[in-house]
């Protein structure tokens, strides 16, 4: 149960980009998810809400991105999704691959801030 | 009030991820080949590692380990039994050990003056598997009294190991361990990995991982040799 320090880690970087762009408040976080993260969505969820407190994600929503796990087949010459994570074979011909594309991500994608219009930055011609 | 959509792309543990990136390179500076030991709890780390870490100082090879525990420091106790310097950390309920772990607790080893750098993490095989810790290689360790289809259960773990090791083995005919099917859960979820059948009780095969160490140590060098501008 990892879940939480992973929402802490979470919450304190959202706020510190939050915070660089001169936001007053954070609606929502988007995150992307692999499925070899290591890392339960409905856990990280809980621990994000107790992460958020008193912060400026405090009462934000997390939003999340699952992705499936993604391998490259050498034979067939292209990127394929595993449809299960107990066989990390190519789908399509079967030959077995180690080489893992997408699936470990527990990245940050964006974040849905509230800034005050007056100090908002002015936009470069 | 405007709402806006800031796209930021970072890592949850992008920090974790850039220090552990700085500890691989102080490990290569130093000429250490550095593992990381993850299984469940009670496979036999601790067991595997006194017999191994015992076996290599005999042997005139420099090991020194990190032990992680939630509670006690009875395992790194254990492990000094075989003249190696041993350093436990305690996570105090923590489940797994990060890379900033590792490096508060590197004060106190002379990485020039080592061959091998042992990490034992915390017996869990799901949170370990997200925290990088500079390593070389990760070494999974799955015992014969627990079934063989774990790695099928723990596909995040075993995917991301480098190297599986099966203990107990002198264990196998009494619980009836089916080794075709351990190799195959092993194989489906990470094909190609090279498999260690070892046993802390009689010594079987300690002495095979202690030559693939060897084997893995002096590629490395080779490289990092490869790599230095002339």
């Amino acid at each position: 149960m990892h879940e939480v320090s992973i929402a802490f880690n979470l919450v304190e970087s959202a706020e510190a980009a939050a915070r660089q762009a001169g936001a007053t408040q954070v609606k929502a976080v988007h995150l992307r998810l692999g499925r070899l993260a290591g890392v339960v969505g409905d856990a990280l969820q809980f621990g994000y809400d107790i992460a958020a407190k008193g912060t400026l994600l405090e009462g934000s929503r997390l939003v999340i991105e699952a992705l499936p796990a993604v391998i490259f087949c050498d034979t067939c010459k292209c990127e394929v999704e595993l449809p299960d994570v107990q066989m990390f074979c190519c789908p399509r011909c079967g030959k077995p691959s180690r080489q893992l594309r997408q699936g470990k991500e527990i990245e940050i994608r964006a974040i849905e801030i509230e800034v005050d219009a007056a100090v908002e930055p002015l936009k470069q011609p | 009030m405007t709402t806006r959509l800031l796209e930021i792309r970072q890592g949850v543990l992008d920090k974790n991820d850039q220090l552990a990136a700085q500890l691989r390179r102080r490990f290569h500076e130093a000429g250490v080949l550095t593992l990381n030991f993850v299984s469940s709890p009670g496979a036999g780390k601790t067991a595997f590692l006194e017999r191994t870490m015992k076996a290599m100082t005999d042997a005139g090879i420099r090991v020194a380990a990190l032990v992680g525990d939630l509670q006690t420091d009875n395992d790194a106790r254990r492990l000094a039994r075989s003249g190696a310097p041993v350093r436990q950390i305690v996570t105090d309920g923590m489940c797994h050990l990060e890379a900033e772990m590792i490096e508060a607790h590197l004060a106190g080893f002379d990485l020039c003056a080592l061959d091998f750098f042992f990490v034992e993490n915390v017996g869990n095989l799901v949170c370990p598997s997200s925290y990088d810790l500079g390593e070389d290689l990760r070494v999974v360790l799955l015992s014969v009294t627990e079934g063989e289809d774990k790695p099928l259960k723990y596909p995040p773990m075993f995917n991301s190991a480098d190297v599986a090791i099966i203990t107990k083995i002198d264990l196998a005919e009494a619980c009836e361990f089916n080794r075709t099917a351990a190799h195959a859960s092993i194989q489906a979820v990470r094909p190609g990995m090279q498999i260690f059948e070892t046993s802390a009780k009689s010594g079987a095969g300690v002495d095979a991982f202690i030559a693939f160490l060897q084997a893995q140590r002096s590629l490395k060098t080779q490289r990092v040799a490869e790599t230095r501008p002339a």
